[in-house]
């Protein structure tokens, strides 16, 4: 065990334990107010200058002629009027990230099928020698030096090296599968990713897939490279078989499942992670697909349903309450949330119903309860509520749990805006009298107050409690009668 | 406008000039009037070397972000792009160049300059969609290491850990490799290595090699650095998960810091005169720049933030003493001297202005109930309490659908400070999230598995209490006004990485070898032969300089508690900086995290 049981009371109680606080709170922050009250009344004096000493900055905070800055400049003055006024617009467009995948049209898958297709690939080696530049101003030719480089005669380790400076090489004289995997392992050798993801790239193109793959698995550090840039580039075909001719199976199980994300079409995602539950997942995430795909299945019905519910216009609550999405493709407890919502009383044998839900996935009761408070709070159905934590024992008497507790119910009661009346019935029910009378201060659940100090017969604090109750009201007369009656008593 | 960075022992401004100077000779390859079509990415770190007036100097023009579609229509004599070598942007730039005018005269000249690498794969790409031939100039701008302050240096390389430690990919750690090469072109060989973890082992070998393949790198230049230490992100997973608890920490933790710049919610900065305000309140945010070349900056930022009120609060006062003078000022020479300091204090006062705002900001979070909740519970997992159970709190907050990235950092907290979690606490937490957030959140779930940030505990044993102990990760006592111990940036928790930094130092890892064998990834040694005319003659009381390597990011809350160590007074050591990326939990758990297409709707 971690810790003694000794230690964890000694801990608790010493309060050595240091969270991050403030000693003295108030006294800081209106330090840091007076600190900016006197900076700001300073400004008057200063201000009447120009800030000619100063960094010039734009609004933005960017100081002027920083290059950022300079993109907006230079672009809002350039003569199309169009990119000046969607500049702003634009640049968060553009971003890399923003771009649509299937937008590019990546070629090469057809690259991978075989040499037969791709009779220029040879021109990695054109890539790099490539001469044939148009507009080639004469005083940017090359310096004759550099024309040496042409050179055929380079051996591979110098190739390599060549490449790895960035410099012009032909790779034309190692055609053969085996000079080009010389090439790979001085590469790897030297380490450069781009050089090893080039050539490992080079010789894909030039053979046979089985002997490839083999000769792969003997050079890891090349295959990581190739698995990545497979990955980058949205070759899946090509990776999965390089996987399963690795054996890695849950990699291609993985690999597989991600590819749902790009299935646009709801019918088409499903009948796909259908076809998922069987790959070679690990146990506990093969049961995860099947609840992925069994969720999806529910939803397309639910959805087909409810649409054609709220466009009909004949239910109540769609009218009432017009969904803001489709269901489909969210989570589970959001589609829990939404069959509480919209179909809390149907049977237990309907799809759409919470009891079929909580059934079929399994869903904790904890979860549920807290899904459900929130949906039937959300609408105000107070009845509900109250069901949700009414138990009934063998001789008929009722009693109320809550597995949440019940300063849980009461804080997502308060966020949904129940009345007092409500309110404090739940506040009642918490067992913790200091956290209730926290509870029923901060919410204005008198009754609960009073009666809570009733209780405790603690009169300073009743007596305290009667200036925050309005004067003349039922609450106040409570407080008198409950004093008097103490007074009473004590005589 | 660079002086921040030649202000730490070492002067960096050299290096800032090397790479100016890489960048003029590029441009000056291109000749006549040129426009520039920036990858937005490289704009931020691009500005850490070179303003516009250098790039106007070259005859830079017009410059614009790139983006599918026509260029604009710029009456310029080139027209070039920099752009990381990534196969995405290679197609918007072959869209580009497709939709070029070809009718236009004068036709302009197209080049390209990769930022840091040449990349034969892109410029096949490029080929196969037949726009290679367009490009005169191909080249490469070996961008490394960016200078961000006098002891701080990043390659902003966002995806490093995730290539390194979950797809294999070595790539950056090949640049990190020729970054510390350049590096000791300019500052000299560096005689001793040390590191720790696969990553830093593989980066050493490489550089010796370069080393030993390239003999024109020696060089004559008297070794700046001591030493050099490299380490591995995964020796010490559990740091960037908690939440960061120094100024510039947390401003990173809230707002976000990209290559020094922040951007902060307007309303806290009213308009500077008062008669305007009130009727066009700002809407853009608030960006500003945060380096040491701020005064009260470099002060407070790696301060625990409960020790920031009383410094802001101080210097108000100082600076209000500052303007009283005025009155005092009596005779035309003390007037006038009153007046020359004006530019000085007013820089001070906008200054302590903004922070001021800023911790306000920050206040209002770090004093929130469910920052207080999030903090106990992390340093409860730290010190190794209740980290083999099903946590309430996160629970709770699964239940709440806080948001995800931030259950995450909690979870794998959890898990490593645990050395990983039982079998039945990890599927019930899978289940959780799965069934709160979506199932599609097994890829992520599985990518924080592989990266070891998230694991059932196979072996049965927990390592993480005799590390803790050993290394003395926990401190009951931690002082953050005054801090005698770096464990003050996380209020408690002494962050493992620089402890084995300060460890190695002073008594040496020898002391440490049981330990530094439970974490991953081999420890080692090497030396560089220094030629005997170099080697250093140390004077009495002069600190040794070392550099800190971080593979696969660092926290602003370690860099403070680097700094902490270069400025105690018999530290007898002076600490710089670098790192692939400039991390915080988030950030961090984001790049491990699938990249999920956006809902449908």
């Amino acid at each position: 065990m971690s810790r003694a049981r000794a230690d964890e009371e000694e801990y608790w109680h010493s309060s050595k334990f240091r969270a991050f606080t403030f000693d003295d709170e108030e006294d800081e922050l209106s330090q840091l107010k007076e600190s900016k009250r006197a900076v700001n009344s300073l400004r008057d004096i200063v201000d009447d200058d120009d800030d000619d000493d100063l960094e010039r900055v734009s609004w933005s905070g960017e100081p002027v002629g920083s290059i950022s800055w300079s993109i907006k400049e230079t672009a809002s003055s350039s003569t199309g009027s169009l990119d000046g006024r969607d500049s702003g617009l634009q640049r968060g467009s553009s971003s890399c990230a923003a771009l649509p995948k299937q937008a590019s049209s990546y070629s090469l898958s057809s690259l991978f099928k075989g040499r037969n297709k791709l009779p220029s690939f040879q021109s990695l080696s054109d890539a790099l020698s490539d001469t044939g530049v148009k507009n080639y101003t004469p005083e940017l030719r090359r310096p004759k030096a550099e024309y040496k480089d042409y050179s055929n005669d380079w051996s591979p380790r110098d190739t390599v090296r060549r490449m790895q400076r960035g410099k012009v090489c032909s790779l034309e004289r190692f055609r053969s599968l085996q000079d080009k995997l010389v090439l790979l392992d001085e590469a790897v050798a030297g380490h450069d990713g781009n050089v090893i993801t080039a050539l490992t790239h080079l010789c894909i193109s030039l053979s046979p897939v089985e002997i490839l793959f083999r000769e792969l698995e003997v050079r890891q550090v090349a295959l990581c490279h190739l698995i990545h840039f497979l990955k980058e580039a949205g070759e899946q075909k090509f990776l999965l078989d390089l996987l399963r001719f690795l054996d890695r199976t849950e990699e291609v199980a993985l690999s597989q499942y991600r590819e749902h994300l790009n299935i646009q079409d709801v019918e088409k995602r499903r009948e796909f992670l259908k076809g998922c539950i069987g790959l070679p997942f690990s146990a506990e995430d093969t049961s995860h697909i099947q609840d992925h795909y069994t969720l999806l299945e529910r939803q397309i019905i639910i959805e087909a349903n409810d649409r054609h519910l709220e466009s009909s216009g004949q239910s109540e609550i769609f009218r009432k309450y017009p969904r803001k999405a489709s269901i489909l493709n969210m989570p589970l407890v959001t589609t829990l949330f939404y069959s509480c919502f919209y179909h809390y009383t149907e049977a237990e044998g309907t799809f759409s119903s919470p009891s079929n839900l909580k059934k079929t996935f399994k869903i904790p009761d904890k979860q549920y309860v807290l899904t459900a408070l929130a949906a039937r709070a959300k609408l105000r159905a107070w009845d509900d509520v109250d069901a949700l934590f009414t138990t009934k024992n063998w001789l008929g008497y009722t009693k109320k749990k809550a597995p949440i507790g019940f300063h849980r119910v009461v804080e997502i009661l308060q966020r949904n805006n129940a009345p007092v009346q409500v309110l404090q019935e739940y506040v009642r029910l918490v067992e913790d009298v200091e956290t209730r009378l926290n509870l029923a201060t901060k919410y204005k659940c008198h009754d609960v107050v009073i009666e809570t100090y009733r209780d405790l017969k603690d009169r300073i604090q009743l007596m305290a409690y009667k200036c925050k109750v309005e004067r003349g009201s039922a609450d106040e007369e409570k407080i008198n009668s409950i004093l008097n009656n103490v007074v009473r008593n004590a005589h | 406008m660079a002086a921040h960075l030649s202000s730490g022992r070492v002067n960096l401004t050299a290096l800032r000039e090397a790479g100016r100077r890489e960048l003029r000779e590029f441009l000056d390859k291109c000749a006549g009037s040129k426009a520039i079509v920036w990858d937005e990415y490289l704009t931020g770190p691009f500005g850490l070397i070179a303003q516009y007036s250098l790039l106007k100097e070259h005859e830079v023009e017009k410059m614009f972000t790139l983006k599918p579609g026509r260029l604009p229509q710029a009456d310029v004599k080139n027209v070039i792009f920099f752009v990381r070598p990534r196969l995405e942007l290679m197609d918007i730039i072959a869209d580009n160049v497709l939709r070029e005018d070809r009718g236009r005269s004068p036709q302009r000249d197209f080049h390209i300059l990769f930022v840091p690498r040449r990349s034969l794969l892109c410029e096949q790409w490029l080929k196969e969609q037949g726009v290679l031939g367009s490009f005169i100039h191909r080249e490469q701008y070996s961008l490394d290491l960016i200078p961000f302050d006098g002891d701080l240096l990043s390659m902003e390389a966002e995806s490093a850990f995730k290539e390194c430690y979950l797809e294999s990919d070595q790539t950056s750690l090949y640049h990190a490799a020729k970054g510390l090469m350049t590096l000791q072109a300019l500052y000299g060989t560096i005689p001793q290595i040390f590191g720790k973890g696969e990553c830093a082992r593989h980066v050493a070998n490489m550089m010796i090699r370069m080393k030993r393949e390239f003999p024109g790198s020696q060089n004559s230049i008297f070794p700046v650095f001591d030493t050099l230490l490299l380490l591995d992100r995964n020796v010490d997973l559990l740091t960037p998960l908690a939440t960061q608890l120094t100024y510039e920490g947390l401003i990173d933790e809230i707002y976000g810091i990209q290559n020094t710049y922040v951007k902060l919610p307007p309303e806290k900065f009213a308009p500077k005169k008062q008669g305007e305000g009130g009727k066009d309140l700002p809407t853009e945010p608030k960006k500003l720049q945060l380096n040491s070349a701020e005064e009260l900056y470099a002060e407070i930022r790696d301060k625990n933030f409960n020790a920031v009120g009383s410094v802001l609060s101080k210097k108000a006062k100082i600076i209000s003493a500052a303007f009283e003078e005025r009155h005092h000022a009596k005779t035309v020479g003390e007037i006038k001297q009153f007046v020359s300091q004006l530019p000085h204090m007013q820089a001070a006062r906008s200054s302590l202005a903004n922070h001021t705002s800023i911790a306000e900001l920050i206040k209002d979070i770090t004093t929130s109930e469910d920052f207080f909740d999030n903090l106990t519970v992390e340093q409860e997992f730290m010190s190794g309490i209740d980290t083999d159970k099903v946590n309430n709190y996160i629970e709770d907050c699964i239940a709440q659908k806080h948001p995800l990235i931030k259950i995450l950092r909690l979870v794998c907290l959890q898990s490593v400070c645990n050395s990983g979690l039982k079998q039945k606490v990890l599927d019930y937490y899978k289940r959780e999230i799965l069934q709160t957030y979506g199932y599609e959140h097994l890829l992520t779930l599985n990518n924080l598995e592989k990266a070891g940030l998230l694991k059932s505990q196979t072996s049965g044993r927990n390592n993480y209490p005799t590390i803790r102990k050993t290394l003395r990760l926990w401190m009951d006592d931690v002082n953050e006004q005054n801090p005698n111990d770096i464990s003050y940036v996380y209020s408690g928790y002494a962050p493992l990485s620089v402890r084995l930094a300060q460890l190695l130092a002073r008594p040496g890892w020898r002391s440490i070898e049981e330990v530094l064998k439970m974490l991953p990834g081999p420890h080692f040694e090497e030396r560089q032969q220094v030629p005997t005319g170099l080697q250093k003659k140390r004077q009495h009381g002069e600190n040794r300089v070392t550099l800190v390597f971080f593979l696969g990011g660092v926290t602003y809350a370690e860099i403070a508690a680097l700094r902490f160590l270069s400025q105690m007074e018999d530290g007898g050591t002076e600490y710089v900086i670098a790192t692939t990326k400039l991390i915080n939990g988030t950030s961090w758990i984001k790049s491990l995290m699938e990249k999920l297409e956006p809902a449908p709707f």
